[in-house]
């Protein structure tokens, strides 16, 4: 084990095909390598007021009295409010879209009135000159509360003894079902039929950096600029804009450097809403940095799912059917605007996701309870679904006593069977299972690994391999949000601008928040124009400049943004070379540009610098004809439209040792081979891929958000609830093939989730492959060590 | 205010004297007072690492140490060892190998590894993956940064 191959290094490789699968550093690393960046708790204004949040102590509570007599008198207190004072500036919400049929949830306020129902749901807010202050104050504010019975467990929710939300009759958030038809007769004529129930807990994404917002009205102009670790800029403005009352155009949403995000701030947060309208009501800046116990009580959370799933199989190990049963719990609230449907859709959509079975049914249930609100984080509902998919596969591969990798080759959709229609009812437009699964093998040396496996068996030490196979949903078309009424924008676009220097400056409406996003629209844009990586200055994330779009979700930074780039690239370059054609009274057909020269296409023979094509176009238009008008800044939008997902594949195998004294689980070596369409920058892709497999490693094995029967979380900090260190990850080895997607010219699909997605299902694998020959087996995810132990029957 | 001490530090080389509230920590002094926001906060609780600042040339927790404290101490951050080059080698290594996506833990990162090459110039993978363990990333796999640092130490 040891480093990763050093990959190559632009600028100035192989120009001919441009920085397209080149690992070219990003630029604006270097930043942040000398601690100058610039995060939005770095930010400092002229009458700067910070905001701290009073918070229910109880999961489900009325407030009935909030006295604030003490607080109001603290030193440095600009004001104290109540929900009743902020529901006067910002409007309410629910998080419910139509195309989830059927979705409920009360409406939301930014401030809670009356009643909390979570422990850590801001009941009042405290303004004060800096955060210590606020902090002090709200230790000063008295409440009598009346607690109501909390609503903690999934199966209690579905049974609804205690309502949560009495107007809504029950605690069902939303329900679905799928069926192919076939599935009985499918299970009557297996002849093999396993099942199996998995748990999967609560975790939540801890950002390193805590969410934070900086809201800054302009009463003069009534008009806001939002300072935001945000994820979807545009979407943010649209909604200050609504719920705050003031005109679209008068918003400003600026996400400068975020510190990590993976879907947690890509959602709309009750106290950041607050912060916003308190701004308004006092009119000066005023600024919110979620601490880590606030972080732990009010990011949203994610998963917990508890899922049966029953497969049916031939002897010869042919799937024939898949039937699912997944339970899993939100919180009080589906949260806005994306709802907390998705995730639980997802399992329904992507179950049995790689197999070419043909029946299946799904049932799931969205409950609510008095927890903290859960909703999309990083791979949505991917990671349930592969595991759960792959521990049944494996099991069947149990049963069947036939080797994993075989029973999976023997059910995995054919390479050439594309365009193909999934029985959950989405479609693949080109995938490739089979190559994917034997480069893992090779890569792995899968033989040699079993034989190493067998060998240790001998000598009492407890290995196991698991694989998991996976299909991602990414660059997803207005069929994810757009079409359920929710205004984000699927779409993306890209504005080139050709500077009179001859450098060329992007903006863009994706989002960067360390994936690289701006280093690859660097590549792509360099690469369309002709100029070098060096020439290229890339603006996102922010609404004031920036094309409208989306932002950075569901793996669509580089499908979308991309293209969008790549197009208004090539743009560009027709528009420079009009002008290099009539400068040099050539036809344009004889004319290229690389490497910043306009050159003879033929001859390559330099022509003229950009930069002299640049002073000309932009301070002496006078010398040239005078019918001839430069266009040197182009916009160019994409939106993915033939299919409503354009899904990437990949395999992942993990290798670990138990120790069944301890119940510890190693990590010996991980393997992800990804097929995500064009690869851009393999260094950046790779380090993506196993910064998420290890998010997924942590869900597999660490993190979970325990709650007491009273609905209190348990470990809301970083010392209780564990994330991986450097110390216990294992080296990941990463390999791609490249089915480039046909729906645009770059042909990239995501990969930014595909770690996470798969990890989890691997490392289930890897360890009941090492307990399967001392009779044990574990359901429940995280795999503690303590629920190790238990399936040994050691406590 | 009216039980600020008078404090007296050392700060990248310069002298500065504050009036500080004595619960106030070394890094939101360093962060909120001097400006100095490379040093970031990340948990507040000792854990997460993201506030390492180097004193008297010991690596410490910027979070878990007051700023009063620090009197008559020299304190070096981000921005220091950056500009004196220090860092300069493990930053390039950084650079190259992408060691680093959000950014976010990547100063406390590079002060934990500049401490390694001081004390134990040699480390094996093994060593450099133990002594990070102190400093989370939540967006790198952490290998990048192994092999960063690794490429300096061995290179
Ligand atoms: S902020 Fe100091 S260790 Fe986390
Ligand atoms: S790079 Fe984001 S936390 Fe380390």
């Amino acid at each position: 084990m040891g480093k990763a191959e050093l990959p190559l290094h632009a600028p100035g490789t192989q120009l001919d095909k441009g920085y397209i699968g080149q690992s070219v550093p990003r630029a604006n690393a270097q930043r942040l390598l000398q601690g100058r960046g610039s995060f939005t708790d770095d930010l400092i204004f002229p009458r700067l007021a910070h905001v701290a949040f009073f918070r229910s102590p109880y999961a489900h509570a009325r407030v009935k009295r909030l006295d604030f007599k003490r607080a109001l008198r603290s030193p440095g207190v600009i004001g104290v409010f109540d929900g009743r004072a902020v529901a006067e500036y910002c409007k309410p919400w629910m998080g419910v879209l139509a195309h989830l049929k059927g979705i409920r949830s009360p409406e939301q306020h930014a401030i809670a009135i009356e009643r909390a129902c979570w422990q850590g749901e801001a009941v009042a807010a405290v303004v004060a000159e800096s955060r210590g202050q606020a902090e002090d104050a709200v230790g000063l504010i008295e409440a009598d509360w009346e607690e109501l019975p909390a609503v903690v467990d999934m199966d209690e929710a579905l049974a609804g003894k205690v309502v949560i939300h009495p107007e809504l009759g029950d605690n069902i958030c939303f329900k679905r079902e799928h069926d192919t038809g076939g599935v009985d007769e499918a299970f009557a004529k297996a002849d093999v039929v396993v099942e199996e129930t998995y748990n999967f807990g609560r975790h939540t994404g801890v950002c390193i950096e805590g969410r934070a917002i900086l809201a800054d009205y302009n009463a003069g102009e009534h008009s806001l600029t939002v300072y935001h670790a945000t994820q979807a800029p545009h979407m943010m403005q649209d909604i200050f804009s609504r719920h705050l009352g003031i005109p679209e155009a008068n918003v400003r949403v600026i996400a400068k450097d975020v510190g990590g995000s993976y879907g947690i701030k890509v959602h709309v947060y009750a106290d950041e809403m607050a912060t916003a309208a308190l701004s308004v009501m006092l009119r000066r800046p005023v600024k919110f940095v979620a601490d880590r116990l606030e972080s732990f009580l009010s990011d949203i959370h994610a998963r917990e799912h508890k899922v049966k799933v029953r497969l049916a199989c031939t002897k010869e190990g042919e799937i024939l059917a898949f039937d699912l049963d997944d339970l899993t719990a939100i919180g009080p609230y589906s949260v806005y605007p994306r709802t907390s449907g998705i995730e639980g859709n997802q399992v329904v959509n992507l179950t049995g996701g790689p197999y070419k079975h043909q029946k299946y049914r799904a049932k799931m249930n969205v409950v609510f309870t008095n927890k903290n609100v859960t909703c999309q984080y990083r791979a949505v509902g991917h990671p349930i679904a592969v595991a759960l998919t792959e521990a049944i596969v494996d099991r069947a591969a149990l049963e069947l006593k036939m080797d994993p990798a075989e029973l999976r080759r023997r059910n995995l959709i054919p390479d050439d069977a594309y365009p193909y229609t999934f029985p959950s009812g989405i479609k693949f437009e080109k995938l490739s299972h089979h190559r994917t699964l034997d480069k893992l093998l090779e890569l792995m040396d899968y033989k040699s690994l079993r034989a190493q496996q067998a060998d240790f068996r001998k000598k009492g030490v407890t290995r196991g391999i698991g694989l998991a196979a996976m299909i991602e949903v990414t660059n997803p078309s207005p069929a994810f949000y757009g079409v359920g009424g929710a205004r984000i924008s699927a779409q993306d676009g890209a504005t080139l601008r050709f500077e009179p220097t001859g450098m060329v400056t992007v903006l863009c409406g994706v989002t960067e928040q360390g994936q690289g996003t701006e280093g690859i629209f660097a590549q792509i844009a360099a690469s369309a124009v002709g100029v070098t990586v060096d020439k290229v200055r890339v603006i996102t994330g922010d609404t004031g400049v920036t094309p409208y779009g989306g932002g950075t979700w569901a793996s669509r930074g580089a499908g979308i943004g991309g293209e969008a780039v790549l197009l208004a690239g090539r743009a560009l370059r027709s528009n420079i070379l009009d002008v290099a054609a009539v400068v040099l009274k050539m036809d344009k057909a004889e004319l290229d540009i690389v490497k910043n020269e306009v050159v003879n296409r033929l001859t390559l023979e330099a022509k003229l610098p950009l930069a002299e094509l640049g002073r000309i176009a932009h301070f002496r238009p006078d010398t040239l004809p005078v019918d001839f008008q430069s266009e040197l800044t182009v916009t160019r939008s994409y939106t993915p439209r033939q299919y409503a997902f354009t899904f990437s594949n990949g395999i992942q195998a993990s290798y670990v040792e138990v120790d069944p004294e301890t119940g510890f689980v190693k990590l010996l070596k991980h393997w992800c081979v990804e097929d995500a369409g064009t690869v851009i920058n393999p260094m950046l892709v790779d380090e993506q891929i196993r910064g998420g497999v290890v998010q997924g490693i942590g869900a597999a094995l660490y993190e979970e958000c325990l709650y007491g029967p009273d609905g209190q979380l348990l470990n809301g900090n970083m010392a209780d609830y564990l994330v991986p260190m450097s110390s216990e990850m294992p080296d990941i080895v990463c390999a791609h093939i490249e089915t480039p997607t046909k729906q645009s010219q770059l042909g990239a699909k995501g990969v930014g989730e595909a770690g996470t997605a798969g990890a989890p299902g691997a490392v289930m694998n890897a360890i009941n492959d090492a307990l399967a020959p001392l009779g044990a087996r574990v359901t429940a995810m995280p795999f503690t060590p303590e629920r190790i132990l238990v399936a040994l029957r050691k406590i | 205010m009216e039980h600020a001490v008078e404090t007296t530090l050392t700060v990248n080389g310069i002298e500065v004297t504050r009036r500080i509230e004595p619960r106030r920590n070394l890094v939101d002094f360093l962060r909120e007072e001097l400006g100095l926001t490379g040093s970031h906060v990340g948990c507040e609780h000792g854990v997460c690492g993201a506030c390492t600042v180097r004193v008297d040339g010991e690596i410490v927790r910027g979070c878990l140490m007051l700023a009063v404290q620090a009197n008559g101490c020299k304190v070096e951050t981000i921005e220091g060892l950056s500009d004196s080059g220090e860092l300069a080698r493990l930053q390039k290594a950084f650079h190259d190998r992408n060691a680093l996506q959000c950014g976010f833990c990547t100063p406390a990162m590079l002060m934990a590894a500049r401490d390694l090459q001081l004390k134990n110039p040699k480390a094996s993978r093994e060593e450099i993956r133990t002594h990070l363990s102190g400093n989370y990333c939540r967006c790198t796999g952490y290998q990048a940064i192994v092999d960063a640092i690794e490429d300096v130490l061995h290179g």
